[in-house]
């Protein structure tokens, strides 16, 4: 049982890690345009180098 | 008809009509470096490419960008770049565009409310699922200094979200209770602070059942609904706010000096000159100091016929100039022009109707006292039976008040609106009244305005063949050298009948009566009835006479919609009584009538005339779609139980209606009743959905049997067939 003293801190770390992952994209507007997002993946217009 | 005439230089500097106080004030000189445009038909992956690719490629562009779900596009570009060239480089790869106020976008850009919610949403989510981990090994059986430690790391966890992320239902629950009322906002408060508070008293006092996970459970889900409200809201809104940025409130002042400047309309005095150009709008009331013309009031009062307009006659702001520059001395601008005051009726009306109660507020009437006096009998009955044990039987309260979870009924309505409105939003329809799909699908009668609703407001030529093909020859060479709209659909349908003009020779327009020409030394003329030396007709037409021969007539009808007749046969297959009411002459009107199959019809109504007709069926228990465009309507338009505009109309008539038409096709309009009533069903079943729940869950919670478990599965369950309801509707 021992083992849930760093366990539990751990999967607390680990979770609030996604949630600041979260809160970013919040911030640098990635949740702006859902819609076409979700299409542009579809576009080869970027394929062969990244944008400039 | 202006509002199409319009749609392409919707961004001249003078035509600019009824504009919102607030935009007045703040209506700057334009032309920055960021640009909008309105997309209303772009719709798949290959659209933005092209968009992108276009706009990039024309010169001065630095970047541009497509926001799919608001249907729009970000420019940035060199400052001499012109929204209107954006438009016509996106019209030539087929896609309609309309320019937007960047103003008044700016202000809307940054939806903080929504980013707020989603920031509360992710921080209850998060602890949501670390809760509900450590809860699993407490049901499935851990006991004694595990259990306490659990508890202890969950109440760590649970209280400073539930401080953080549940803060918009205190808010407004501490708003109305203030006001004395009650709404949902009130049990979920209640329910989530006692259920807290409970279990951090149970977890001191080493108790077994906490109910730490319940209550952020019942946080995210009420969360996501809020979020799923606030979002149909929002994109409604912004999308509002860009139709109302179709029209920049500009004017051309003259100064004594004889030069032209560009102001905003605020800026106007009465006994300024203003300069009204070709094509454009009048920006105010006033009389016409001199030029001669043409003036198209069909806006104002639905006659397709152009009327002639001199010095001395009287303009009213919305009519639209069509041939000769006029200039006009001001009588009255913004506040006190009549289009304003128009609109000020139109807000008399629209409040009556804001009394409409949605299917939500009704639930919530029901249900948040009902809960509230079970939860408080629950209470005082097992305070009594176990003879005075507070702690048991508020133990049981708070089960009692979990258990009839909210979620479902919070998540019912926003799922199934949002899913509605984002397919009609899909067809280009937007929902801008939170409560119009429910009364959208009450309706029963379609009233249809006929210029610009049923018809584009853009002539069409009608009788070309019965014409020598030499009088076709000299009309189309005489027609070239006009911009009025008669002219030009003869121009149109003559060079496609694969004509070439005749060789005339001093060609010039005589503004208000039309264009004359030589054609080898006989004097050539194509115009007004009266110019030409003939008798008009009820007809639109114009009139053709080569020397001393009588004068032939072109006739001309208005040109369809795009899927008028398909919205028409689809409202009439769902049941519905479909009429027509215009402010035009009874011979097009008939016309029209004919073609579409509809057999009740008013021609020559006044506005008046359309809200008493409007009224008069409401009052006989009809429930009323109006749909149309004009200032003539806009009385109308608010009279009616519920009302659709196309984005084409004016500022005004689209204020007073419910839903706009992004694009041109009407066809969506078939649809949309279909949807709205499918979107009412599936309210309603989810609203079933939740109390069979209910029955089925409180008794349970009042005999006392309910554990945290059993709420968790309850709460989750029934939150998730609501949302797996709503999704059918696609």
């Amino acid at each position: 049982m021992e083992v849930l003293a760093f366990l539990i801190p751990i999967a607390l770390f680990l979770g609030g890690l996604g949630l600041a992952a979260f809160f970013w994209a919040l911030r640098s507007r990635q949740f702006d345009d859902p819609e076409g997002d979700s299409r542009r993946i579809l576009t080869d217009d970027w394929d062969d180098q990244p944008k400039p | 008809m202006g509002a199409a005439l319009q749609s392409r230089p919707a961004a001249c500097p003078a035509c600019a009509v009824a504009p919102s106080a607030e935009r007045l004030a703040e209506a700057v000189a334009p032309k920055e470096a960021r640009l909008f445009l309105s997309l209303p038909t772009i719709h798949c992956a290959g659209c933005i490419s092209a968009v992108e690719r276009a706009l990039n490629a024309t010169p001065g562009v630095r970047a541009a960008r497509v926001n799919l779900t608001l249907k729009r596009v970000a420019v940035e570009a060199d400052p001499d770049v012109t929204a209107d060239g954006l438009i016509r480089v996106l019209d030539g790869i087929g896609y309609e565009a309309h320019e937007l106020d960047a103003g008044v976008i700016a202000a809307t850009a940054t939806d903080k409310a929504g980013r707020d919610l989603l920031m509360r949403i992710a921080v209850s989510g998060f602890a949501m699922m670390n809760v509900m981990l450590l809860s699993v090994a407490v049901w499935s059986g851990a006991t004694d200094f595990t259990r306490d430690m659990f508890h202890w790391i969950s109440a760590m966890i649970a209280l400073p979200t539930i401080a953080f992320a549940a803060q918009p239902f205190f808010r407004n629950a501490a708003r109305v209770l203030r006001h004395g009322r009650l709404n949902m906002d009130v049990p979920i408060s209640l329910a989530i602070l006692l259920a807290a508070g409970m279990s951090l008293y149970e977890t001191a006092q080493h108790g077994p059942h906490a109910y730490f996970d319940a209550a952020l459970s019942l946080t995210f889900f009420l969360l996501a609904g809020r979020y799923l409200d606030h979002r149909t809201r929002a994109v409604a809104r912004s999308a509002a706010e860009e139709l109302a940025a179709l029209e920049v409130p500009r004017a051309i002042r003259l100064r004594a000096d004889g030069t032209e400047e560009i102001v905003p309309i605020a800026g106007i005095a009465v006994g300024d000159t203003v300069r009204v150009k070709p094509g454009a709008r009048v920006p105010v009331d006033g009389v016409i100091a001199e030029g001669r013309s043409e003036i198209d009031r069909s806006l104002l009062t639905g006659e397709t016929l152009p009327a002639f307009a001199g010095p001395g006659m009287a303009l009213s702001a919305g009519e639209v100039n069509l041939t000769g520059p006029l200039a006009v001395t001001v009588t009255a601008a913004g506040e006190d022009s009549s289009l304003h005051r128009m609109a000020d009726l139109v807000a008399v009306a629209e409040s009556a109707r804001n009394r409409y109660t949605s299917l939500a507020d009704r639930a919530a009437r029901i249900y948040a006292p009902g809960v509230h006096l079970l939860a408080l009998a629950a209470f005082l009955a097992w305070l009594w039976i176990s003879g005075g044990d507070i702690r048991l039987a508020l133990n049981i309260a708070v089960a009692v008040l979990i258990i009839t979870c909210p979620c479902a009924l919070g998540l019912a309505v926003p799922a199934v609106t949002t899913a509605a409105s984002g397919r009609l939003f899909k067809r280009g329809m937007l929902i801008k009244d939170g409560t119009a799909l429910e009364r959208l699908a009450e309706v029963d009668t379609v009233i249809f305005d006929k210029t610009g609703t049923l018809t584009l407001g853009m002539p069409e030529s009608t009788n070309l063949g019965e014409h020598a093909r030499g009088d076709l020859e000299i009309a189309l060479a005489l027609a070239e050298g006009s911009g009025h709209p008669l002219a030009r659909a003869l121009a149109e349908g003559a060079r496609k009948a694969g004509l070439v003009p005749a060789r005339l020779s001093e060609i010039r327009e005589v503004p208000g009566y039309g264009v004359e020409g030589q054609l080898g030394g006989e004097t050539v003329r194509f115009g007004r009835a009266a110019w030409v030396g003939a008798e008009a007709g009820d007809q639109t037409a114009a009139w053709l006479r080569v020397g001393q021969n009588p004068a032939v007539a072109f006739t001309f009808a208005d040109r369809l919609r795009p899927g008028a007749e398909e919205a028409i046969a689809r409202l009439r297959a769902q049941g519905l009584d479909v009429r027509m009411v215009s402010g035009d002459a009874p011979a097009p009107v008939a016309d029209l009538a004919a073609r579409l199959g509809i057999a009740d019809w008013t021609a020559e109504a006044l506005p008046g005339d359309k809200a008493a007709l409007v009224q008069a069926l409401g009052d006989r228990g009809a429930r009323v779609l109006m749909v149309g465009d004009g200032l003539n309507d806009t009385a109308a338009l608010a009279a009616a139980h519920v009302s659709i505009s196309p984005a084409t109309a004016l500022d005004a008539a689209r204020v007073a209606s419910d839903i706009v038409l992004l694009g041109t096709d009407l066809a969506p309009l078939g649809e949309a009743v279909r949807t709205a009533r499918k979107a009412v069903r599936r309210i309603n079943e989810n609203f079933a959905i939740s109390a069979v729940y209910n029955l089925v869950a409180v008794p349970v919670a009042l005999l006392g049997f309910a554990t945290p478990l059993a709420a968790a599965l309850a709460m989750s369950a029934s939150s998730i067939t609501v949302s797996l309801n709503a999704l059918r509707l696609r």
